[in-house]
């Protein structure tokens, strides 16, 4: 599996209640399922994703985030899980929203779009970042609103959103994100995952 | 109509009192099973029907001597596998396979009961057959399931018996018959009462059925079960054994020869006053009513896990009506899954060789059954 799953796993209690929005084929709820909480659901987009995780045996509702998020009652998970899915969004910021008003804690990971080869793909070879976490060419990028490590610092900074958790993860090393090394570690790292809370 | 010595059926011996107020007692519901019952009783499913379908929903129906309506569904290793599932399916009251309904005689007069049959709803079909859970001795079903009509059947169960089944597949289907249906169902009403065989509904007293008012409305109830897309694949402006069109209203066109046979077949097994009776009680439910329009009100306390499936080109009962059951269902935080299938096919999409279809509602049900 995945560290990125790994981390997000062990961040949640056991027995509490999670919806994973945007669970693709349902590989991190299938893990948290029979480690952590049998009280998980999903919220998908792809029809072939939601018929993965239905195989998987995960509860899963066909959906568009932007759209059927604000049918879930508020305060109604414990964790709401938003795996590297916030750049794909037209409006992230109303998705953090809605995330921050279903679950008590929010788990978020982002592509850091400031980590050192992005950054030098663009500046050396003059084109658009092709990485193993941003995949795909300009032309059939689904992300819409990329963001650094940092930018997602001070977008949570901004609104007062309290991120209580920030981990760096690159080459399956983890790190802890603060204050001093926030610069190198948005130069230095693949991806971003931040625990965060009204 | 057809006699029914053979069939399956029990006798109600509780009075059932329906929602216009009459009650019933001593009535027959008629029922076939598929597979065997466990020595825990955890394994029974009960299917219920849509409007023109009955208890015959797999292998060969006795009367028509045509496949089951579910027979894509319902068999050893297919989506609702007879080798581990106790199937069990009822004919609605209202119907017309031997069940409660206008077809009935009534021992009073000996006389076929016809327009005195007092108006049904959902409800009380659904009541109706929960007493079969008693005769088989079953405390809590495993599942309850069925499209269209059966899946309102669905819904209401779980509304009136919260803790009676683990888990519940609603089909195709709606918590509210909209305008647009209820205006389909009296277009076919109509048709039938416009047959002068109908004679109030008396028909049956003079062995004259009113077989051209029903043919009319299963022909129109037929275009509603399909796509335009896929009317248009099958039959496009194809003609009907001829090179050119002869200028008069035979039928010049496949479509209309197609409409034509499927009206005819479907007067040879079904009673036109059992259509009136069973349109009507599809038209009155509404399952939110007696909550003001709060459909998550009338799940409360569910423990049910549901799964909710929609076709794409379901222009009857819409994934939007569909998806409005997932929203309230969510609203009370209820255990819900919910699958829109793409599919060609319309609304018949449930009764159909659709793969994505079976697929899920297999993994789903083997899933849930494994927990």
């Amino acid at each position: 599996m995945k560290e990125e799953f790994k981390i997000i796993a062990n961040s949640i209690q056991r027995e509490k209640s999670i919806l994973d929005v945007g669970c693709g084929d349902g590989e991190l709820m299938k893990f948290i399922y029979e480690n952590i909480s049998k009280k998980i659901r999903g919220l998908e987009i792809s029809k072939d994703n939601v018929q993965k995780c239905i195989q998987k045996g995960l509860t899963v509702i066909e959906g568009n985030a932007e759209l059927d998020l604000q049918q879930f009652p508020s305060n109604s998970f414990d964790y709401v899980i938003l795996s590297q899915t916030l750049q794909a969004f037209l409006n992230p910021e109303k998705v953090i929203s809605d995330l921050l008003r279903i679950g008590k804690t929010s788990i978020v990971t982002i592509p850091n779009f400031g980590f050192w080869k992005v950054r030098f793909n663009l500046l050396f070879k003059g084109t658009m970042p092709v990485t193993k976490t941003l995949p795909n060419e300009w032309y059939n990028t689904p992300n819409l609103h990329m963001c650094s490590i940092k930018d997602f610092v001070n977008f949570c900074n901004d609104r007062k959103i309290n991120l209580f958790k920030s981990l760096a993860l690159t080459n399956n090393k983890v790190s802890s994100i603060n204050k001093v090394n926030l610069n190198f570690k948005n130069l230095t790292s693949e991806l971003g995952i931040f625990l965060i809370e009204k | 109509m057809n006699e029914f010595n053979d069939i399956k059926k029990i006798i109600i011996k509780k009075p059932l009192k329906l929602d216009c107020g009459v009650t019933i007692v001593d009535y027959p519901v008629a029922y076939e099973t598929y597979g065997k019952l466990n020595q825990d009783k955890d394994n029974a499913i009960m299917v219920f029907h849509a409007l023109t379908g009955d208890q015959f929903a797999s292998g060969k129906n006795p009367i028509t001597n045509k496949d089951g309506w579910w027979s894509y569904v319902i068999g050893p290793n297919k989506a609702l596998d007879t080798n581990k599932y106790f199937i069990i399916c009822a004919n609605v009251i209202g119907g017309c396979m031997g069940s409660y309904g206008p077809s009935s005689i009534d021992k009073k007069t000996g006389k076929k009961i016809g327009i005195n049959f007092p108006v049904i709803t959902i409800n009380d079909m659904v009541n109706a057959q929960f007493n079969l859970l008693d005769h088989f001795n079953i405390n809590k079903l495993f599942c309850v399931t069925g499209g269209s009509m059966g899946g309102m059947q669905v819904l209401q169960f779980i509304a009136n018996y919260p803790d009676k089944s683990k888990i519940a597949i609603p089909i195709a289907c709606s918590a509210s018959h909209s305008a647009q249906n209820i205006a389909f169902n009296e277009l076919g009403r109509q048709a039938i009462m416009a047959d002068e065989n109908w004679k109030n509904g008396n028909y049956d007293l003079e062995n004259k059925s009113p077989a051209k008012g029903l043919s009319v409305a299963r022909m129109a109830a037929h275009i509603t079960y399909l796509s335009k897309k896929g009317l248009q694949e099958k039959f496009g402006r194809k003609l009907q054994e001829r090179d050119k069109i002869k200028f008069g209203f035979d039928a010049d066109f496949q479509i209309e020869s197609y409409l034509r046979y499927q009206g005819s077949i479907f007067v040879d097994r079904f009673d036109a006053n059992s259509y009136l009776y069973i349109t009507r009680a599809m038209d009155y439910f509404d399952l939110s009513k007696n909550s003001n329009g709060d459909l998550s009100k009338v799940f409360k306390n569910t423990k049910t896990k549901f799964f909710i499936i929609s076709f794409t080109s379901d222009w009857l009962y819409p994934t939007a009506e569909n998806r409005e059951i997932v929203i309230a269902l969510n609203a009370i935080n209820a255990d819900v899954g919910f699958l829109e299938v793409k599919s060609d096919k319309g609304h018949d999409s449930f009764l159909l060789d659709v793969p994505d279809f079976l697929n899920a509602l297999k993994n789903f049900v083997d899933n849930s059954y494994k927990k």
